[in-house]
């Protein structure tokens, strides 16, 4: 047994660790492997949906093999553990980008799909599963399903969003997006409260494909949900296709932080500091895509600054209402809670459907708050915000992020839950999933 | 204390210090300006035992300058997956040839295969091998001819053939993955180690030979490497991982260096170990 910790750092798991062999002796390998196991791809989940307590965790990362590169058409073929980061040292320098990218680039297009990540282009491009033409599945009976919108399609759209549980996923083919440049020109703006961002958010709509703000937490009252807003889109002049950002950094942090470091005093300091670095109002840049989408990869393991005990990120999407009450009262509660959140992203969804039975965007406004686990206290206060969310008929609990809501919760914002439940492969569990269907024995 | 435990414990100690050393150091992939040193002519590169680990992670960096690769292994499975993914991955031209390597007589016709099909070769790297059963081996003279055969004699063929073809063309370059445990016979591991310390020792003279033919011939010597021949190894510090290797033998054969050790801090280590008096390292138990 060996640790494998997910991202937030919170469960102290332990687990069985193998390793995926060749994409075409999956089959007897899968066979071979007692219940319960679980793909996992690089762990970049903040939760449990990539743990399997006690259990077996079935390493994807070796199946990195290309298969296919359609250079003309924009298709892209690879087995499921290839990075987003060696797709796009592959694809950037023929003039092809992800359609969609989650903020970090090393998650695994296995973790993609379960998953069904979305990115800053969400109301252009909907989620990474969008973009998948086909993918194979492989069931721990050895049944190879080829799954396709139109081939299978029920095992698509389970699998899609799926969380790993209907099968391993051997390999995926999915469209990319034209660029004519490794640059975005973009836009920084400050907004000084929430009626700014929607205003902005409204505006910007139309003509950006990538949005996102970091809001401060700690703000109420009139400047409640002040922070900047970023918006941009691909540099449309050609330039040298590099995959190399300019300047690399090199930066990590070497050890974990000890709690102390995380007092209300830093946490502020460190809000201010990313808010004050734009003084003007608007600052236009052209900047390489790696800042853009991809700002945290360059510290590597900025999680462990939280310290020994984790933390925990929140995400909710909570439906437009009149005069933003729902979001706005979230963020009051959070504000005035005490509790010292960090990260605050802030972002509209637009109406884009994902065919994944359990994806999660829909159209709103999202909310994702990193909160360091500050135990009980913690737990209750978003437990009172999963309550919000509810009332406001939005949705809480993304599985790619989420390490503590109940089964009551999640079973109120996934009703399709049971649906999914005959997809699932009777040798393949997770935490996330006793935890959440009220079934942890 | 012992004696013995004392040098043991000495060694892993400083091999753990040299280790960490590495690791907190470690050198981005092939810098650009390794890059750059590129021949303006995609390089017409064969490899043996393509599927290995280790060579995969060296043909990726061959594949990303755009060179034409012809690879040789066993596992017809196992080669399309590999040829697939570095067509993906740039390389202008991959052919491939199914091959058990210990059947030298189809060395020579595979060879000229490889040199048709690429019109001429420029770089020959030969990366596959086994990690012998020691206990086994030291049972069955059978198996342990077996191993000789697969580690040391289907290399002896195959760097004949390419010598003789490299210096009548004056020019070209052989890289062969040896072992650290070619540096001195072990109890735990001597099969292994005598093959691969008869590739060193050959590779050596042959250097001598071709010395002025103008032909380079590169002897690299990982240290520990965690590639499917050593997962059933408990992973300590010493591990390099099958990336990093690989693209040190990139860069070894890209800049020519004759003799290296992978990571390099193993030149060390075994500057240490090949120095303990005989006396004291046949009761060292490693
Ligand atoms: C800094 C950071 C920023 C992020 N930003 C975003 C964001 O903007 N948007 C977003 O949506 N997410 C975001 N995420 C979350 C991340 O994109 C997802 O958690 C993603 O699924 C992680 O991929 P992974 O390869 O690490 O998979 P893991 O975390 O290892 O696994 C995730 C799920 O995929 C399953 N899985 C993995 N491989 C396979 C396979 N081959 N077959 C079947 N199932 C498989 C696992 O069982 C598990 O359920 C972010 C994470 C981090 C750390
Ligand atoms: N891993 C280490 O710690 C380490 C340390 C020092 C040196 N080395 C050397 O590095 C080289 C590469 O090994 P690796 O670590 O990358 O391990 P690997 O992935 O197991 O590669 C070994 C390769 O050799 C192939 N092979 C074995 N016998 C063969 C034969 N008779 N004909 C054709 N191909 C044959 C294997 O083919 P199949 O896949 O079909 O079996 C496999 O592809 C080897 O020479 C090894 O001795 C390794």
């Amino acid at each position: 047994m060996k640790d494998f910790q997910s991202w937030g750092r919170y469960f102290n798991y332990r687990h069985e660790i193998r390793r995926m062999g060749w994409r075409f002796s999956a089959p007897a390998m899968l066979a071979d492997l007692p219940a319960s196991f679980l793909p996992v791809g690089l762990g970049r989940s903040y939760g449990d949906s990539c743990l399997n307590d006690g259990g077996i965790l079935l390493d994807m990362t070796p199946l990195n093999h290309f298969l296919a590169f359609d250079r003309e058409n924009g298709l892209l073929r690879c087995e499921a553990g290839v990075s987003l980061e060696e797709i796009l040292k592959i694809i950037v320098p023929h003039g092809w980008f992800l359609s969609v990218t989650p903020g970090t680039k090393f998650v695994t297009v296995g973790g993609a799909i379960a998953n069904d990540v979305h990115g800053k282009n969400h109301g252009h491009a909907g989620t990474f599963g969008m973009h998948v033409t086909r993918f194979e599945l492989l069931r721990s009976d050895g049944t190879r399903l080829l799954c396709s919108p139109t081939e299978n399609a029920d095992w698509f759209r389970a699998t899609i969003g799926g969380l790993g549980l209907t099968g391993v996923i051997l390999w995926a083919e999915f469209k990319l997006k034209k660029i004519e440049s490794p640059f975005i020109d973009e836009e920084i703006i400050k907004f000084r409260n929430l009626d700014e961002f929607f205003e902005i958010a409204r505006e910007s709509e139309a003509g950006y494909e990538h949005t996102v703000s970091w809001i401060d937490c700690f703000a109420h009252g009139d400047s409640l949900g002040k922070g900047v807003f970023l918006r941009g889109n691909n540099t449309a002049a050609p330039t040298t296709y590099s995959y190399q950002p300019p300047k690399p950094q090199r930066l990590a942090v070497p050890f974990t932080a000890p709690n102390f470091a995380l007092n209300n005093y830093t946490m502020r300091a460190f809000n201010v500091l990313y808010y004050e670095k734009n003084l003007r109002k608007i600052v236009r840049g052209t900047v390489h895509y790696e800042p853009f989408f991809y700002p945290l990869d360059a510290i590597g393991q900025w999680n462990r600054i939280y310290g020994n005990r984790g933390f925990m990120q929140y995400q909710c999407i909570v439906p437009y209402d009149d005069g933003f009450r729902a979001i706005r009262a979230i963020i009051h509660k959070i504000a005035t809670s005490g509790l010292t959140p960090f990260l605050n992203v802030l972002k509209t969804f637009g109406d884009k459907k994902s065919p994944g039975m359990l994806s999660f965007p829909r159209k709103g406004v999202t909310l994702a708050i990193d909160f360091p686990n500050q135990g009980q206290a913690t737990l209750d206060l978003l437990t009172e915000i999963d309550r919000m969310v509810l009332d406001s008929g939005g949705i809480a609990g993304y599985p790619a992020k989420d390490s503590r809501m109940s089964a009551e919760f999640f079973k109120a914002f996934f009703p399709q839950w049971e649906a999914f439940m005959e997809f699932i492969d009777p040798k393949i569990s997770s935490s996330f999933w006793r935890r959440v269907t009220g079934n942890s024995e | 204390m012992k004696k013995t435990t004392l040098i043991a414990g000495a060694i892993s100690a400083l091999a753990a210090a040299l280790a960490f050393i590495a690791k907190s150091k470690q050198k981005p992939a092939a810098s650009e300006a390794v890059r750059a040193a590129r021949y303006r002519q995609p390089r017409r590169v064969l490899i043996a035992g393509a599927t290995s680990a280790i060579a995969q992670e060296a043909a990726k960096e061959f594949a990303a300058d755009g060179d034409k690769l012809f690879l040789i292994a066993r596992n017809a499975e196992k080669l399309q997956v590999v040829a697939d993914d570095l067509r993906v991955r740039g390389a202008a031209q991959v052919e491939t040839a199914v091959l058990d390597l210990t059947d030298t007589d189809r060395h020579a016709a595979t060879l000229d295969q490889a040199a048709e099909a690429l019109d001429g070769l420029d770089i020959a790297l030969i990366a596959h091998g086994t990690l012998s059963d020691q206990a086994a081996c030291q049972q069955s003279y059978a198996l342990t001819e077996q191993e000789m055969r697969t580690n040391f004699l289907s290399v002896v063929s195959l760097v004949t053939l390419l010598a003789n073809r490299f210096e009548a063309e004056r020019r070209g370059t052989i890289a062969v993955i040896s072992s650290v445990a070619g540096d001195r016979g072990r109890k735990s591991n001597y099969v292994y180690g005598a093959a691969k310390a008869g590739v060193t020792a050959f590779l050596s003279g042959v250097r001598g030979r071709l010395a002025d033919a103008g032909v380079t011939v590169i002897t690299i010597k990982p240290g520990m490497v965690d590639t499917p021949m050593t997962a059933h190894l408990e992973k300590g510090a010493l591990f390099a991982s099958a990336e990093s290797v690989g693209q040190g033998v990139y860069r070894a054969i890209i800049t020519g260096r004759e003799v290296v050790y992978l990571p390099r801090f193993w030149w060390v280590i075994m500057t240490v170990i090949r120095h303990v008096p005989e006396f004291i390292f046949k009761k060292l138990n490693f």
